[in-house]
């Protein structure tokens, strides 16, 4: 009995050193440089970094959990938090959630961040992956023109998601499929202003970073007629609305096609010829971080080959580092909807930021677009019923002191 | 009999009605895929759930905050409350009372973004936001804490307190006696609503929580991509243990009153 207690502990032993072994030659396998990694080591640093939800390789599904893997490598702590929109990270930095030490918002986010002084230049030479690992076309981008404040994470493209079981092929001509009364109430759309009116500005052939309050209230006009077919506004819910067969037609990015179209294999992808809006999520040092050497660092490991191809695994976007490529799911590497071709690429725009007349025409624009089908009238009947039965207790009340009144006056 | 029938068909759509989401919920907790869509049997959510650090760490935040507001806030409630019950102007008593609803009437967003405002301007927002967290939460819990224990101060025999002083109780000595025993479930509803508003509570902390996350905001963050079903295991984790906690008392409740139904029938 006990001499079989001890065998089953010398196997678990056994077990588990086989775990640590394949961990430790895991790691092995790709070197990092350690000179480099090892600088801040013992000195008690916590970097505070903001990203979007869901979008780290996180160790779920036996993945690499990048951040701890950063945090054994370097000794530095971090303190990882979430945002759900470049609006909210925006409205965090601006109203004194101060101390962030690296974010990751969009492209026309880094520009308008930037244009108002609140990010960091970086010190490339603190950041060595930048020229060694980062792809040519993705430097210098639009957003960030002599690339002084960001480097790319992530990019993607937004397309059409349809599902072929129901939507015939010959109606997949551009971006008029969202128009398509045939799909009438089976069609999705952007619940953000700056995506919708993107699509519909496309649809009109004008530039989707336009500043021309003639061309936004034309596409404003063009996303009003679209709101008879279109089944909801949404975000997340493309998803499960998508692969339920809820609904036939959506658009959405790229890279969560991909995810989708592993749970319904009918789900096709498209790419409009008249364009569409190219986005890249970089990183970026607020100008309240007082640890910019350590946040560079940071952004530094996230350009390891290895660290971004984990990423891509996870979120299913696309990766700026070619040299991560032959590291990931093969499949995904060689996907053209996550990496079109140049000629498709050429098509394609991306975001900058817009003047505030343009963005708040937009935002007042699309709320009257959301909402003016079902939200006005039933508004006005809610203020009438309330107002009524405001009325009603008052009379109510009135009487009933009256009759009080009476009766007292009885006795 | 058939009225008998009705009531009860009537309260098992009733339930049916208030548990369905939940079940949903739980039933999906254990799928072994994302999505809606039924794919099999597995605890995978449920170990991945323990290994997220971002989900482990901000539910961990969100107790703690509960747990900080909720108390200060009753001890802040009760006190107040008694100090509102026995004052005698009842014009200041009435206008006192109106008062401290603001925080419950007033639209959430509108105490949320009042907050961050006010901690900007005293530049109190500077730092890991425990502080402004702990702050908004407690002035959204009082009221609760104030509303529930009033009532069982106007139900208090002023005579047993009197007494209990005739008797050779200092005033102190009686209150600690006779007045918190009888509010004494007033505190605990009270206690126990300040901790749930707290808990859930998402559109006050958005604002005011700095860098610090709490589980409703990181729910919220993953609306790009899709909430993981991590979040339907941790829902159901929390569902079975407050059962349980439910189950647990009220058991204790019934046997109690057998016990006393006994004793007194031996009495008899």
């Amino acid at each position: 009995m006990k001499f079989k207690k001890i065998l089953s502990c010398f196997i678990a032993l056994l077990l588990f050193s086989c775990i640590f072994s394949t961990a430790v030659s895991a790691e092995e396998e790709y070197a990092y440089d350690m000179e480099y990694y090892s600088r801040f080591k013992g000195q008690n640093i916590t970097l505070y970094v903001y990203n979007w939800g869901e979008y780290i390789s996180d160790g779920g599904d036996d993945s690499l959990d990048v951040v701890k893997e950063f945090e054994t490598l370097t000794g530095i702590n971090v303190e990882y938090t979430t945002f759900d929109s470049n609006e909210s990270l925006y409205a965090k930095l601006k109203n004194g959630g101060a101390g962030y030490d690296v974010i990751i918002p969009s492209d026309y986010m880094i520009s308008r961040l930037a244009e108002e002084g609140m990010l960091q230049k970086l010190d490339y030479s603190n950041i060595p992956n930048f020229e060694k690992y980062v792809d040519e076309e993705f430097k210098n981008p639009e957003y960030d023109p002599a690339n002084e404040y960001s480097v790319p994470y992530m990019w993607g493209t937004v397309g059409i998601i349809y599902n072929t079981k129901y939507v015939d092929e010959a109606d997949v001509t551009g971006w008029e499929l969202l128009w398509n009364e045939k799909y009438a109430g089976k069609i999705l759309m952007f619940d953000n202003s700056r995506d919708a009116f993107a699509i519909a500005l496309k649809k009109l052939g004008y530039s989707m970073n336009t500043n021309n309050t003639d061309e936004i209230r034309e596409a404003a006009e063009e996303l009003g007629a679209q709101a008879d077919v279109i089944q909801a506004y949404v975000m997340d819910q493309i998803f499960d609305k998508m692969v339920e067969e809820n609904a036939y037609i959506a658009p959405y990015y790229a890279g969560d096609y991909l995810t989708m179209s592993e749970d319904n294999e009918d789900l096709a992808f498209f790419i409009p010829d008249e364009g569409t809006n190219l986005f890249t999520d970089a990183m970026c040092i607020p100008a309240t971080s007082v640890n910019r050497e350590a946040a560079e660092m940071f952004i530094n490991f996230m350009c390891e080959p290895s660290i971004s191809a984990a990423n891509s695994d996870m979120i299913w976007y696309s990766t700026p580092i070619s040299a991560a490529k032959p590291l990931m799911d093969e499949e995904l590497a060689s996907s053209e909807i996550a990496y079109p071709d140049e000629e498709l690429l050429a098509n394609m725009e991306r975001y900058v930021n817009l003047s505030d007349e343009a963005k708040q025409l937009m935002d007042e624009l699309w709320i009257t677009i959301v909402r003016s089908n079902e939200l006005t009238p039933s508004f006005w009947i809610t203020v009438a019923i309330i107002c009524a039965a405001a009325l009603a207790l008052v009379f109510r009340n009135m009487y009933v002191k009256k009759k009080r009144l009476e009766a007292r006056k009885k006795y | 009999m058939k009225k008998n029938k009705f009531s009860g068909i009537y309260a098992a759509l009733m339930l049916l009605f208030l548990y369905a989401p939940i079940m949903v919920l739980i039933v999906f907790s254990f799928n072994s895929e994302k999505g809606y869509s039924w794919k099999g049997f597995s605890l995978k959510w449920y170990k991945e759930l323990f290994s997220n650090e971002l989900i482990m760490e901000s539910f961990m935040n969100t107790l703690i905050v509960a747990l900080i507001a909720s108390v200060v806030a009753t001890v802040l409630g009760a006190l107040a409350a008694i100090g509102v019950h026995s004052m005698k102007n009842k014009m200041a008593k009435g206008l006192i009372k109106n008062v401290t609803n603001f925080p419950l009437i007033n639209p959430e967003i509108v105490t949320g973004i009042s907050l961050m405002l006010l901690f900007a301007a005293t530049r109190m927002n500077v730092g890991d936001g425990w502080a402004t967290l702990i702050i908004a939460h407690i002035t959204f819990c009082v009221p609760s804490v104030f509303l529930s224990i009033l009532p069982k101060l106007r139900q208090i025999n002023v005579s047993l307190y009197e007494a209990a002083m005739d008797l050779g109780c200092s005033p102190a000595k009686a209150f600690q006696k006779v007045v918190i025993p009888e509010i004494m479930p007033g505190i605990v509803t009270g206690f126990l609503m300040a901790f749930t508003y707290s808990l859930d509570d998402f559109v006050i902390s958005f604002f005011t929580a700095g860098k610090l996350q709490t589980l409703p905001i990181t729910i919220y963050s993953m609306v790009r991509k899709r909430v993981s079903p991590e979040i339907n295991a941790l829902s159901t984790l929390l569902f079975v243990v407050v059962l349980a906690v439910l189950l647990f008392t009220n058991i204790r409740d019934i046997r109690k009153e057998n016990e006393r139904e006994k004793k007194r029938a031996a009495r008899r």
